[in-house]
This record gives structure tokens, C-alpha cells and sequence, in this order.
């Protein structure tokens, strides 16, 4: 089976200086819903648009849908979908007339009733795009995508700056995507988003792929399931390093004088914790144990949390 | 037929695998239609493209109007002799073009330094008069000369000359006959430099640019429907100007419509032109503005729009008339006002054709999309 998006050793230079992407390699399958995962500026952005055919890469091989943006431009718009990062769209056209604008373009596209019911926004068929809220605008960003009736959607971000509510009906609307054949790829600095939208995700970092796997796979791989978060009163806590011997400790690192502990099994952890304290006759300022999340992931990988500001 | 065809399966009916839905023109259009309707609900375009002209036109029209039979207005200084005075003025035989009031000495000069009136008559005794005015004001010398000619003449004073004078104020010759056709060069240049190329600098700070390219959207059908909807636009700026010309001050055109509108065309086309060159790389709205304006502002003044180029000197004059908004202002005023063909002007279109076809060139060269 033809892979839906691939591309090997992808690099690109910016006025032969900054190097936005290097060395990045994916492939991903028909009907995978697949993520980019990194900070702002990690080169999600670039990489997307490459493979959208929107920039040229400095060196590297893209196909989509086994064809080439050199060759077979013209029939690949119409087999995909996209949605940039912040588009404007005008704001003097309704709903609906820029609807059948962006269907205009497509030789065969759905019909504008189809995509406004499936993107729910038959309410606002005839509204201004101004006078749209950021939930609005988004979907309907999403629906100028959908109305190619594509084979790949991109969405740059999709969900950035919106309300829960509207970021869990964009998720929605790319779930019911993915289980009509369609395949996904999708760029985001949310953890969750990833996490819940995403059949597997790429890490990227610096422009390069630093794990890649299924949201569950990477959580695993990080060793432990649970963290365990401490802080102690005074000064007692000394080296992250020093914990780590704790039975069934993976990994330690101390954030802002908080000791995160990547846990497999934390009923033996806890005891063993609780004395090592005792023995150092300090006390607990706080104690709480989670699920590990693809935040921890980044955390391990990079030593940096992925919103940074 | 089988049955199947009868009856297609739920599946089939999903995704459609006929013939295409769109033919070849099917973006252009829908491109045609948004432009336009994103013109007619932008209030700001209505205004300054079709009503802001038009207010310039009767601003300028009624200002510099040739006034009916220029009056003085004049004070006459009350005292035994101002009713013999006041008569002797209103019997002569420039009585329509002298106004005269009786007032009291303050009143007159108060009305002297407010330019209500343009001369003060004092009579000394009933056959002598002492006149008050500021040689410095060019319309009391005129009501001088013309007051002094009427009382002289009343009083019995015989002309030695026989004169005669012909008056020519045909339309055709007046300062909005002038007026019209360059403010029609002027709006054509202005609304296709902002139409095209603020407009698609805006795009492309929309991201909205890189959004079209980014569909199967031919990029030749974009650009021609932007063209389209200025050729459109420009129909109407023509239609509306020449129009208020004819009702408003009775404007005689005397070439051709079809020529006037072809002459419109390759105006507006080559401004797009133009606006196309300047829009094709700024990233900003405010540096495409800063450079739209650059590129107009010297036309304005040497293009012959308000006044005309003939008083610049000679030297500069040859290069005045390589602009294009030059050349677009004596095609339209030498087709309207003296009905000069095309065939006649082809150094004013070459000159047209020369400023849209390369700025077109280059601009396809250096246009960025994203």
C-alpha cells in the first residue's frame, strides 16, 4: 500500500543561515491520524508546508500519495486539504459564499450543504466571516479544507487560541474524518490534543525528529506510567540524582525545587520515599502522584517544557 | 440497465464519480463574483472610488465657475449727493453688473475690509466723486474702472472709439471641461493602484494568498478576475463622471463612448499593471501604501489632472508626457473634448501599453504568492 505522506531526510535553510528543518523523516499510513508535537519553533510549520507543497525544500524527497509535488502538483491539490495557520479569510463574504469559492476551485467537490451541516455551521450559513467567533473561523477554515473532499488533511495548529468547547468539536470533526478513510496529519503544541487525536506522533525538536511512536508507545518508552511530584520544607532536598536510587525509579529531575520521579510502580516507590525523608528529618511540603504524560516525554527528551515562553 | 444501476448503493451515492461538478471557468467566476461583492459591502471602496470624484468635480467645478457677468458689489457714502449718485449708476448702461448701496461711513468700511464690497464711492458735491479702494485687490481695480466708466458715462460723457466685444464661455472651453477628464485619468490611476495592489498585498498579509495556491486554483484565472472586476469597476467610474459632466455642467463629449471606455480599459488595465509591480513583494499593507503613494503623488501634480503641464518648462514637459497618467489625460482629453480617434494618438496608447506591459512582466518575475 502507498504510503499517504513520506518524505526522507527533509532540510530546509533560510537565506542559507537559519536552519528551520534538518534532517527530518516521516512516513505515515492511509487513514492514520499522525502529529507533529513540538514547541513553538521547532519547525512544524516549515516542515508542514513542504510536504504541502507551499515550500521548497532545500534538499529531501517528498511524495503524497506516492506522487511528487514536482510532477503531479496540479492532481495532488485536488486530493488534499488544508488549513493554515491563521488564515484571514475575507470577512466580507458569508459563510456560504466562501464555501462555494473554495468548492469552485475543485473539479469534483461536495456539495457547500454537506460540508456546512458536517462542520456545523448551518446556523451561520449566511453570517459575514467578520462577524464569526475564533471557533467559528476555525471551523470554517477546516471546511474550506473538507470541501475538496480530500484523500490527506493538513491542519497547521487547528485548535490554537480556541475555547474548549470549540477545540473539542474541531476534534470531533477530524475524528469523524479519519473514520470515513481519510488521513490526517496535524501539527499542535498541545499534549492533550496529541494525545487524544493522534493514532502516532512525531516529537519535533530543533527541526528533527527526536521520538516517534504512538501516544501510548512514548509514555511507555519513557520507562514509567506515574510520576511522583515532592517538595520538602527547608532545604533538604539536595541532588534530583540522590533519588533516583529509590526502588522502581527510572529517572529524576528537579523543577523549580519540585523532584519529579518517572515512576513504574509507585506503591514501592512511596514507602521507600517516605523514609528517606524521615531519615533526613525533613518534611513533606507537598506529595501527589499522576499518569505520565507526552509533557513528561518532552520534559525527558529536551530538558524543556514544550510551551515555553 | 441492471438493477444495480437502479439502484446505486448507499456507498456509491457518498462519493460521486461523475462527471466533473466544475468546468474550466468555474474559479474564475466564483473569483469574479467574491470580488465584487467584497467591493460593494466595503463602504470605504464605494466612497472612494465612484462618490469621492464626483464631490472633487463639484468642489472644483463650482469654485472656479465662470461666473455670470462678474458684479461688483459697491458702497456709496450716505450724504445730500448719495441718491443722485446711486442713480447715476443704476441709469447707466453697466447697471447689471454694478451693485450699489447707500451706507453710512463705518458700515462701508467695514464692508471694504471684509470684501463685501469691492469699492467706496464718496460724493463730494453732485458732480464730484472721491473713490476708496486697495489697489492691491485685484477686483477693486476692476470696480474701479468699471464704476468710474458707468458714472462718466451716465453724466453724458461721449466715446470717441466704437468697441465691440465676443464673450467665449462655449462649453468645451471652460476650466471643467478641463477638469473632468483628468480627474476621470486620476481616479482610473488611483483605483488601480489601491484596487490591485493594496488589495493583494492585504491577501498575502491574510495568509489568504498562500490559502488559493494552496487548492488546485489556476493562478492565471486569479489574476484575471482581479482584472476583470477593475474593468468592471472602471465602466461604472467612467459612466458616473462623464454623466455628472453632461447634467451637472452641461459638458459637451464629442468622441465616442466605445472610444472613451477602450481608452478607460487600457488605462485601468495599466495601472493594475502598475499596482501588480508594486504589490509584488511587500509583505505589509503599510509598505505597499508608502509605495503606491510614492509612485502617484508625482503624477498628481505633473500629470495635467488640475492644471495644465504647459506651465512646467519645456525640458521638463518631455518627460511629463512619458508618464502614463499623462498620456491616459490627453488621450481622454482630446477624445472628449475635441472627438480625436484612436488611430490619432498611438504615441499617448504606446506610452500606456510600454508602462502596463513591462510592469506586468516584471511583476510576474518578482510576485510572491506566499
Amino acid at each position: 500500500m502507498t504510503a499517504a505522506v513520506e518524505c526522507r531526510d527533509l532540510r530546509k535553510t533560510y537565506d542559507g543561515k537559519v536552519e528551520a528543518v534538518r534532517g527530518l523523516s516521516l512516513l505515515i499510513e492511509p487513514g492514520e491520524c499522525f502529529g507533529l508535537l513540538g514547541p513553538n519553533g521547532a519547525g512544524k510549520t516549515t516542515t508542514i508546508e513542504i510536504l504541502e507543497g507551499l515550500l521548497e525544500p532545500t534538499s529531501g524527497e517528498v511524495s503524497i500519495l506516492g506522487r511528487s509535488w514536482k510532477t503531479h502538483s496540479r492532481e495532488l491539490r485536488e486530493d488534499i486539504g488544508i488549513s493554515l495557520q491563521e488564515t484571514r479569510l475575507s470577512e466580507k463574504l458569508t459563510v456560504r459564499e466562501t464555501i462555494e469559492l473554495f468548492a469552485s476551485f475543485y473539479t469534483q467537490p461536495r456539495s457547500t450543504h454537506e460540508v456546512l451541516s458536517a462542520l456545523q455551521l448551518n446556523e451561520k450559513s449566511e453570517a459575514l466571516v467578520g462577524n464569526l467567533s475564533g471557533g467559528q473561523k476555525q471551523r470554517l477554515a477546516v471546511a474550506t479544507a473538507l470541501v475538496a473532499s480530500p484523500r490527506v488533511l493538513f491542519l497547521d495548529e487547528p485548535t490554537t487560541g480556541l475555547d474548549p468547547q470549540s477545540r473539542r468539536q474541531l476534534w470531533d470533526i477530524i475524528r469523524a474524518f479519519q473514520h470515513d478513510g481519510g488521513t490526517v496529519l496535524l501539527t499542535t503544541h498541545y499534549m492533550d490534543e496529541a494525545e487524544r487525536l493522534c493514532d502516532r506522533l512525531a516529537i519535533v525538536d530543533h527541526g528533527q525528529v527526536i521520538a516517534e511512536g504512538s501516544p501510548a508507545d512514548l509514555i511507555e518508552r519513557l520507562g514509567g506510567h506515574h510520576v511522583v511530584e515532592f517538595a520538602l520544607s527547608g532545604n533538604g532536598l539536595g541532588d534530583a540524582a540522590a533519588w533516583q536510587s529509590l526502588p522502581s525509579v527510572d529517572s529524576a529531575r528537579n523543577e523549580d525545587g519540585v523532584i519529579c520521579l518517572s515512576v513504574r510502580e509507585p506503591h514501592r516507590t512511596i514507602p521507600a520515599l517516605l523514609e528517606q525523608v524521615d531519615q533526613r528529618s525533613a518534611q513533606l511540603e507537598r506529595l501527589n502522584t499522576r499518569q505520565a504524560s507526552l509533557e513528561d516525554v518532552f520534559v525527558n527528551l529536551t530538558g524543556r517544557h514544550l510551551r515555553e515562553d | 440497465m441492471t438493477v444495480a444501476q437502479q439502484t446505486p448503493s448507499r456507498h456509491e451515492s457518498q462519493k460521486p464519480m461523475l462527471a466533473p461538478r466544475n468546468g474550466r471557468w468555474s474559479g474564475f467566476r466564483h473569483l469574479l463574483g467574491a470580488r465584487m461583492l467584497e467591493l460593494k459591502r466595503e463602504k470605504e471602496v464605494v466612497f472612494w472610488v465612484f462618490v469621492f470624484p464626483l464631490l472633487l468635480a463639484l468642489g472644483l467645478g463650482f469654485a472656479f465657475r465662470n461666473k455670470p457677468a462678474d458684479r461688483t458689489t459697491i458702497a456709496i457714502l450716505a450724504g445730500p449727493n448719495a441718491a443722485h449718485i446711486l442713480e447715476l449708476v443704476q441709469s447707466s448702461p453697466q447697471k447689471h453688473a454694478i451693485r450699489a448701496e447707500i451706507v453710512d461711513d463705518f458700515q462701508a468700511a467695514k464692508g471694504l475690509r471684509l470684501g463685501k464690497y469691492d469699492l467706496i464711492v464718496e460724493p463730494i458735491a453732485s458732480d464730484k466723486v472721491q473713490y476708496h479702494y486697495d489697489p492691491a485687490r485685484p477686483e477693486s481695480v476692476q470696480s474701479h474702472i468699471e464704476v468710474d466708466d458707468a458714472l462718466e458715462t451716465a453724466a453724458g460723457r461721449k466715446d470717441v472709439l466704437t468697441t465691440s466685444v465676443i464673450v467665449s464661455s462655449e462649453p468645451g472651453s471652460r476650466y471643467i471641461d478641463f477638469l473632468i477628464p483628468g480627474l476621470l485619468g486620476m481616479n482610473l490611476m488611483n483605483s488601480g493602484m489601491w484596487g490591485i495592489g493594496f488589495a493583494l498585498v492585504d491577501m498575502r498579509q491574510r495568509k489568504l494568498l498562500k490559502r488559493f495556491v494552496a487548492t488546485p486554483m489556476r493562478r492565471s484565472d486569479f489574476l484575471m478576475a482581479l482584472a476583470s472586476s477593475r474593468l468592471i469597476l472602471m465602466v461604472i467610474e467612467v459612466a458616473l463622471l462623464l454623466g455628472f459632466g453632461i447634467l451637472m455642467f452641461h459638458m459637451r463629449v464629442l468622441g465616442s463612448f466605445s472610444t472613451i471606455i477602450l481608452l478607460g480599459a487600457l488605462g485601468a488595465i495599466s495601472f493594475g499593471g502598475l499596482g501588480l509591480l508594486t504589490a509584488s513583494r511587500a509583505q505589509k499593507i503599510e509598505s505597499v501604501s508608502g509605495l503606491i503613494n510614492i509612485v502617484m503623488m508625482p503624477m498628481w501634480i505633473l500629470s495635467g489632472v488640475f492644471f495644465s503641464y504647459e506651465r512646467f518648462p519645456a525640458t521638463v514637459q518631455t518627460f511629463i508626457k512619458l508618464l502614463p497618467l499623462t498620456a491616459l489625460n490627453d488621450a481622454l482629453r482630446a477624445t472628449i473634448l475635441e472627438g480625436s480617434s484612436l488611430v490619432s494618438q498611438t504615441g499617448r496608447i504606446s506610452v500606456l501599453v510600454a508602462w502596463g506591459a513591462v510592469s506586468f512582466l516584471l511583476a510576474l518575475r518578482w510576485f510572491r504568492w506566499t
